[in-house]
């Protein structure tokens, strides 16, 4: 007589020290082995959209940059692109330069963070807060340049919100020497240590066609080996100024597509950021922030889909206009929320410690997942 | 020493009292002390401070902490099983403190002089299993469950190669008696087991490759019977919280805490008597060239305890610098690779000491 | 790389009557606008003919036209009679590399859109959030239920605060015991 047995149903619920925020994974396992992952969202949702229309359009830049709290100067630009898209505005040379300067400071900051918790994830606890110490150099120049250390505001409609400080030159030049031996010494700690391989190759495999339905981007898309960066393939602002590689992951430690391919695709990312600042920082033009910004917003009817590159994938703005100043319906395409998709897909067969590696290589913000 | 007590106060339960608190001390020293240097080692490992508030550079923290355990309400959850989860953190302190009887300390500190020290202390320290396989279970909590399972399982699989080299050093020396196995290996640091044992000769220097790596199967193999990382699995915090002690809370949780420390301790004696001469110093004693005989023992006590904290330290540097193995690799890692090295390890190791 | 009037002529000749239109009086890119139980045949087409080849959906969203009536139903609240629900689709050739933005509009009455979660999966949670926000009812997709707010929401509300993104929503009083407005 055969003994009736079931899955156990394991919630890795809204508090636990390592889903990212207060994401809900209702697991359905069988001894150590996943068979069913089912994410619930919504512990997180702050109706960004509804507020967004009792706003008026520069009002609704400091609520974008609560979406993804670690990534806020991507939020706010692409916000302020969408709105200068449709009402046509074109901005000074000097802000765009400080723009990209200050983009590509944020992707390094965050991918510091993405990798540091996906260290600590595994349990090498300790490149985390070597990780979070080099952190603290950008959000020290960013502190200096607008007064706040994570949720900037800084990105307005047709400009910035304050200029660079006389120091930020010489700073910023600092910090890219220093940052460059950091990178070394953490390819020698994390990446190739023989447990963190074994913990991450050949785990989580993601094909290149999955990817694409499936609509991930960033570096979840690009750990998959296709060549797919917005700021190459649908370049705004200046970024078709700048020679910058775009790393795709070759699956150099097991197959391609697997979560060593994307934290080893976000550390070279962070190289070329460091790449596009340095080309950036010494050709800043003369010029004024502030002269382009429109005393009133008041865009005229119509809609507008912009997308920008946000360190976590493509981050999408669809605004509807009805020709007044508050925005008649704002749409976030948040990156989080259609990478968590594939990790129904992903986790079928792996075990339970798996499952936390897995979602630390996709790496989500709960802020943008729920809004 | 129990025989020196029983002289002195004429009674067996006196005595037996004042022989069991020496370790007792010890072992709440180490706790002590350990909670204490693993925060500042950590701290300094990642680049940090560390405490350094409550007392000069923080020494009293850890007596700030027991001080708020012992005043915690004792919350315990509501379906939980309360016969199994009262006595689990008993039998895990149990398992880790008995083992102290049988170690010695230096030439007059031995708990008890028994002819079978090695197999008893090998034997008391599984008792371990069956505490955290209750704790987990009388959790009623579903990671505590899952905690306690792998727990149990590496526990198991990881005595079996520290037996294997164990057996191999008493084919070396003849004798399962820890003081004996210390006595053997005296006088200068080459005379440690690790360089050879004692007798000169071609077997010393044919031995020491292989001696080597038992050390080094030893260590990783008691790494794991502690459960330290790289081998936490389960009492991983990005997992499951804390694994199979989840759901215990004040002084219940000091129990395991003290339990780890004191295993800590306990194994780290085992490998330094083993493998690195006991209590015996490698350089003389002060009382030898001076003609003070009653300092050699304290002298001995001295250099114990020194090769102790050694290998803790030790142990707190590979836990914040590695990170941790999957469960199936660490089953994988004991059955497929620690254990057929030590068979052949014993096998040349008793064929050398044939010759 | 495809213009949007090149697709539009290409709809047009494949499917006729199904295709509504486009609309070149917006600001930015041209609207192409499709019936609402059509647009599973029209998204197929468009994923696999090899002109066109759009393999990735960047973002479905719903949005509430508000061109309906203002009236006041049974309990006084002020509600919007008739009206449009519209549904845009934006997508994009990763290989080609064109994009083009399709429009669905739906009444507001009984909205009824075809899922494409067969063809674009990155549909799915995007549909179930319009679902949610919205009570668009998208046909055929494999788990319509409800993403962003509480899996009992229904149960403690009216009509009127069922769904938070209409323009007509307004707050609920109670939700399990606790006072919503404060």
């Amino acid at each position: 007589m055969a003994l009736k047995t079931e899955h156990m149903v394991l919630n890795m619920g809204p508090q636990h020290p390592s889903t990212h925020g207060v994401l809900r994974l209702e697991l359905e396992i069988e001894g150590e082995l996943v068979r069913k992952v089912t994410p619930h969202l919504g512990y997180l949702h702050r109706c960004f959209e509804k507020h967004a229309e009792a706003m008026q359009y520069n009002q609704v830049v400091p609520y974008t940059d609560r979406l993804d709290y670690l990534a806020s100067i991507s939020n706010n630009l692409g916000y302020a692109l969408a709105v200068e898209k449709l009402m046509g505005i074109e901005v000074p040379e000097r802000v765009e330069y400080i723009r990209v300067i200050m983009s590509e400071l944020q992707r390094i900051a965050s991918h510091l963070v993405a990798i540091g918790s996906n260290g600590a994830d595994i349990g090498a606890l300790t490149p985390f807060l070597y990780l979070f110490r080099d952190r603290e150099h950008i959000l020290s120049i960013i502190e200096e340049t607008c007064g706040a250390r994570m949720l900037y505001n800084y990105i307005w409609v047709g400009g910035l919100s304050h200029d660079i400080h006389p120091d930020f030159v010489r700073k910023t030049k600092e910090f890219c020497n220093y940052f460059k031996p950091t990178i070394v010494e953490l390819d020698n700690l994390l990446s190739y240590n023989k447990i963190f391989i074994e913990r991450t190759a050949n785990i989580g495999v993601l094909p290149v066609d999955t990817a694409i339905n499936f609509g991930a981007s960033g570096p979840t898309l690009r750990g998959s080996g296709i060549k797919f960066d917005l700021r190459r393939d649908d370049p705004y602002s200046i970024y078709d100024r700048f020679d910058f590689e775009i790393p795709v992951g070759k699956g150099l430690m097991g197959t391609v597509g697997d979560c060593w391919d994307r934290y080893y695709v976000r550390i070279r990312e962070m190289e070329q950021s460091l790449r596009i600042i340095e080309q950036a920082i010494d050709h800043i033009p003369d010029g004024d922030v502030q002269s382009a910004i429109p005393k009133r917003i008041k865009p005229p009817k119509g809609t507008v889909y912009k997308r920008v590159e946000n360190p976590r994938g493509e981050l999408g703005y669809f605004i509807v206009s009805d020709g007044s100043v508050n925005p008649f319906r704002v749409k976030v395409r948040a990156p989080s929320f259609v990478n968590l998709e594939v990790l129904g897909e992903l986790c079928k067969g792996y075990l339970v410690a798996d499952i936390i590696a897995i979602l630390g290589s996709i790496d989500i913000v709960l802020g943008e997942v729920d809004r | 020493m129990y025989q020196y007590f029983y002289d002195l106060t004429g009674n067996t339960i006196l005595a037996t009292l004042i022989v069991a608190v020496f370790p007792l001390v010890n072992v709440l020293i180490v706790a002590l002390i350990g909670v204490y240097l693993e925060r500042k080692v950590s701290a300094w490992i990642q680049d940090r401070v560390g405490p350094n508030r409550t007392g000069p550079f923080g020494l009293f923290q850890t007596v700030a902490d027991f001080v708020k355990m012992l005043q915690k309400e004792d919350a315990t959850a509501k379906d939980i099983d309360s016969k199994l989860y009262n006595i689990a953190p008993v039998l895990v302190f149990t398992g880790s403190f008995a083992a102290y009887a049988a170690i010695p300390f230096s030439s007059k500190l031995i708990g008890s002089e028994a002819e079978v020290g090695l197999f008893y202390v090998i034997a008391i320290s599984s008792l371990v299993v069956g505490g955290i396989l209750m704790a987990g279970w009388s959790s009623n909590n579903k990671y505590s469950l899952l905690g306690a399972m792998r727990s149990a399982a590496q526990i198991i699989s990881y005595e079996i190669p520290t037996a294997i080299i164990v057996l191999s050093i008493v084919m070396l020396t003849g004798t399962l008696s820890l003081d004996k196995i210390s006595n053997m290996q005296t006088a200068y640091f080459w005379n440690w087991n690790i360089f050879g044992g004692a007798e000169f000769g071609i077997t010393k220097f044919l031995l020491i490759p292989f001696m080597i790596v038992g050390f080094i199967i030893i260590f990783i193999s008691t790494l794991a019977e502690v459960n330290r990382t790289p081998f936490d699995i389960p009492e991983a915090e990005s997992e499951l919280v804390a694994g199979y002690f989840t759901e215990y809370c004040g002084m219940k949780w000091a129990m395991f805490m003290l339990s780890e420390y004191g295993n800590m301790f306990a194994v780290s004696a085992i490998v330094s008597i083993l493998f690195f001469g006991g209590y015996h110093s490698p350089i003389g004693y002060l009382g030898n060239t001076l003609g003070i005989e009653w300092l050699i023992p304290f002298e001995q006590a001295f250099w114990f305890l020194a090769k102790g904290w050694f290998f803790i330290l030790v142990q707190m540097w590979l836990r914040w610098t590695l990170p941790r193995l999957r469960v199936d690799q660490l089953m994988s890692l004991c059955w497929k690779y620690l254990i057929p090295y030590a068979f052949v390890n014993l096998i040349i190791i008793g064929v050398i000491s044939l010759l | 790389m495809k213009s949007a009037d090149d697709i539009f002529e290409i709809l047009k000749k494949e499917f006729g009557d199904s295709i509504l239109g486009i609309d070149k009086e917006t600001p930015t890119e041209p609207i192409i606008s499709v019936d609402p139980l059509q647009v599973y045949k029209v998204s197929k087409f468009l994923r696999e003919n090899s002109d066109l080849q759009f393999d990735s959906l960047m973002c479905l969203s719903g949005v509430d036209d508000a061109n309906g009536n203002k009236t006041n139903n049974a309990d006084g609240d002020e509600i919007i009679e008739g009206g449009t629900f519209s549904v845009y689709y934006n997508l994009h050739s990763v290989s080609l590399k064109h994009k083009i933005t399709i429009k669905v509009s739906t009444s507001r009455s009984e909205p009824k859109v075809e899922s494409v979660e067969n063809i674009w999966k990155s549909a799915n949670w995007h549909e179930r959030e319009a679902f949610d926000l919205l009570g668009i009812f998208f046909l055929n997709h494999p788990d319509l239920r409800r993403i962003l707010m509480p899996y009992d929401w229904d149960e403690y509300t009216t009509e009127v605060s069922r769904h938070p993104l209409r323009k007509d929503y307004k707050n609920p009083e109670f939700y399990q015991g606790m006072k919503v407005p404060y």
